[in-house]
């Protein structure tokens, strides 16, 4: 007979334990699906692995793929914090890419020291005005901001397309000759362009070392601030919360706003850090924001876990481009974070919960 | 006359309609036993790949190879939804992220892909494809023959679907049980029916038609696979299933409505005029947000459907 029963209270050991177990049965899960489809699973696992993290070209484009998983991680994880399900990374993000190269389009002519901020606070402008949608829907009329934000996402693509190939927007060129066979972005201007860091052999992005330090503040204001209290007791009891006189609506309004303008600046970053234009296809085919959920989840909402399973799963992400061809088995990628998850997912049972076998009782004999 | 714009608009709104139709009844059936599933794209493909799979290797006569094919589809997808099924109601896991991290695992760039990939379906033209169900003679009738004729016998069995559904939920024994486990669990629990296997059965049956709406693509609309077939139609059916206040008539009519919203640009493209595509694509997630907020306005959540237990794992200690 098993049992589950709930913790009455969750030793430290254990959130550090389940999500390392739940990497491993991902990956035993995944040898079997290669198993079956009759891969090598130690050849792939050891390309996988080589050209993730192995030498520093190989780091540093993991770098570059853990980036946007680094800001649409955060954003996950700063409202699923407070129970709010925005699933809106997605659309924040696109939102965040469209304002940023709006505004470094506008401002060309500037140093780099007044576009880069620039950028940063537009993307964050952006991100948030995108995400108060499903906020204040939730906030006054109690609609629900999971189906909202996962809506909302569909017509951020769209809004991106509709820029770039379906009309003459100020986002879209018009003048080169490439942009006459296949419809792109203006370029962006050269100020406009992110610093790279270099330490050591690796190169570090701008957005990266930016995405750290959001990941510091956030760590600050959830487990340092009165802020960051209230959101957590909301999170955990909203009952609670109301007769303590929190202000619930308030926090949903600042958490949502907080989450999309973290997700604005992960656009802002892809267009200053690594496509130099608003690129409408690259962007929607990443699916950065569905992945960032997984970030959040399989980090357990804590911004420096997300830091490091970005930089995970940025690794696998990065060599399922690399390796991307006849003799690799393609999907890979997306199968592989969805076992993660899954995995990650079943874990915050045994987080919560304990499992006792029992043996079954024998039968007492009626005398 | 049958080339009159509305009639070509409707014809293709039946036909886009109808792979919508079947994966948000699919999704009807599951949230109302509670369980939220937003894993139906990921279903839809995998149904869909696996459907074009079984079309091709299958061997025999047409017509039976189809009818294998959608079934070949419905058990693919329904084990995607078990997945879901196990990691929610056994783990209590949170349904939201556990549907999101089904369509990462077998959507667009996973287990559709890599299955696509390894069993070489893709730039291979479809062995058997659903053609029209009527003869060519009754095809060319004004009006009626686009729009109904032509179609294919997908279309024709979605309807018996939604009959179907909608005789279970209102009068049949497990329909009526099932509609208690979705909106207080508690209290059918105490009922003495089992929660645990209702919820079970439909979220694994809800998938299994979101299968079937998947090979309606492979096996029908465009006969082939590719990539990322189904282009964002279960999230599409997601919110149709709200649009149409959880009821089966209604999803029909929705499904029709926002089909017509997938066929339009084409249409409008082909005669010249040009208006942005995205405008009507746009429409039916713009329609969803503005009913979901309506409704939630209102306050009126109950009475227009929407099943109490929606979203939350049933655990007996702790109700």
């Amino acid at each position: 007979m098993i049992r589950v029963e709930r913790r009455l209270e969750q030793p430290r050991w254990l959130s550090l334990a389940v999500p390392i177990g739940s990497l491993v049965v991902a990956f035993v899960a995944m040898t079997i699906v290669l198993l079956v489809t009759g891969h090598d699973p130690f050849t792939t696992f050891r390309r996988l692995f080589d050209s993730a993290f192995l030498g520093s070209a190989e780091l540093n484009a993991t770098f570059v793929s853990a980036t946007p998983l680094l800001f649409t991680g955060l954003c996950a994880a700063v409202a699923f914090r407070m129970q709010l399900f925005n699933i809106g990374g997605e659309g924040q993000l696109y939102v965040g890419a469209i304002f940023a190269a709006a505004a470094a389009l506008l401002v060309s002519g500037v140093p780099t020291v007044v576009a880069i901020p620039v950028m940063i606070a537009m993307g964050a402008l952006g991100g948030a005005l995108f995400a108060l949608i499903p906020a204040v829907l939730r906030a006054f009329f109690k609609t629900n901001e999971i189906i909202v934000s996962l809506m909302l996402n569909y017509v951020a693509a769209l809004v991106l397309n509709y820029l770039i190939f379906d009309s003459l927007s100020y986002w879209r060129d018009t003048s080169s000759p490439e942009a006459k066979v296949f419809p792109q972005g203006k370029t962006l201007p050269d100020a406009a362009s992110w610093p790279l860091s270099h330490i050591g052999g690796l190169e570090l992005p701008f957005g990266l070392l930016l995405g750290l330090v959001i990941a510091g503040v956030v760590w600050v204001l959830y487990s340092r601030t009165r802020f960051g209290f209230e959101v957590q007791v909301i999170g955990d009891s909203p009952r609670a919360a109301s007769y303590a006189g929190m202000r619930t609506r308030r926090k949903i309004l600042a958490v949502m706003a907080l989450s999309g303008a973290i997700a604005g600046i992960g656009g802002a970053s892809q267009d200053g850090d690594v496509r130099h234009l608003l690129d409408a296809r690259g962007l929607s085919a990443a699916g950065y924001g569905y992945a960032g959920i997984v970030v959040a989840a399989l980090a357990r909402y804590n911004p420096f876990a997300v830091a490091l399973v970005a930089f995970l799963l940025g690794g696998i992400q990065n060599a399922g481009y690399t390796l991307q061809g006849a003799d690799f088995p393609s999907g890979l990628v997306g199968v592989m974070q969805g076992l993660i998850l899954f995995c990650a997912l079943g874990g915050e049972l045994l987080i919560r919960h304990r499992i006792r076998f029992e043996r079954r009782r024998p039968a007492e004999s009626v005398a | 006359m049958n080339n009159s714009i509305l009639v070509v608009v409707l014809a293709s709104a039946v036909t886009y309609g109808t792979p919508l139709l079947y994966s948000a009844l699919g999704e009807l059936v599951a949230e109302r036993s509670g369980v939220l599933n937003l894993g139906v794209e990921g279903m839809m493909l995998v149904g869909a790949v696996m459907g074009f799979w079984a079309v091709q290797t299958i061997p025999g006569p047409g017509p039976l190879v189809l009818i294998l094919s959608v079934g070949v589809a419905a058990i693919a997808a329904g084990l995607m939804a078990l997945i879901h099924a196990f990691l929610v109601i056994t783990l209590r896991a949170n349904q939201i992220v556990s549907g999101l991290a089904l369509t990462i695992f077998a959507g667009a760039g996973g287990l559709s892909s890599y299955l696509g990939n390894d069993l070489n379906l893709a730039d291979a033209p479809a062995k058997h494809a659903f053609g029209a169900f009527f003869p060519h003679g009754m095809q060319t009738l004004p009006v009626l023959g686009p729009i109904f004729f032509e179609q294919n016998a997908l279309v024709f069995v979605a309807w018996v679907f939604v009959a179907g559904v909608a005789f279970y939920l209102a009068r049949t024994r497990p329909g009526l049980n099932l509609k208690a486990v979705g909106e207080s669990p508690a209290a059918a629990d105490a009922m003495g029916i089992n929660v645990t296997r209702y919820r079970y059965i439909h979220t694994v049956v809800g998938g299994a038609f979101a299968g079937i709406g998947g090979a309606t693509f492979s096996l029908a609309i465009t006969p082939q696979w590719v990539d990322g077939l189904t282009q964002g139609a279960g999230w599409i059916a997601i919110a149709l299933v709200i649009f149409a206040f959880w009821r089966p008539a209604l999803c029909l009519v929705g499904a029709y409505f926002f089909g017509a919203f997938a066929g339009l640009p084409f249409t409008l493209q082909a005669r010249g005029v040009t208006i942005a595509p995205e405008l009507f694509q746009a429409l039916p997630y713009v329609m969803t947000i503005l009913v979901l907020v309506t409704v939630s306005a209102a306050g009126a959540r109950r009475r227009l459907g929407a099943p109490g237990a929606l979203g939350t794992p049933y655990v007996r200690e702790e109700r």
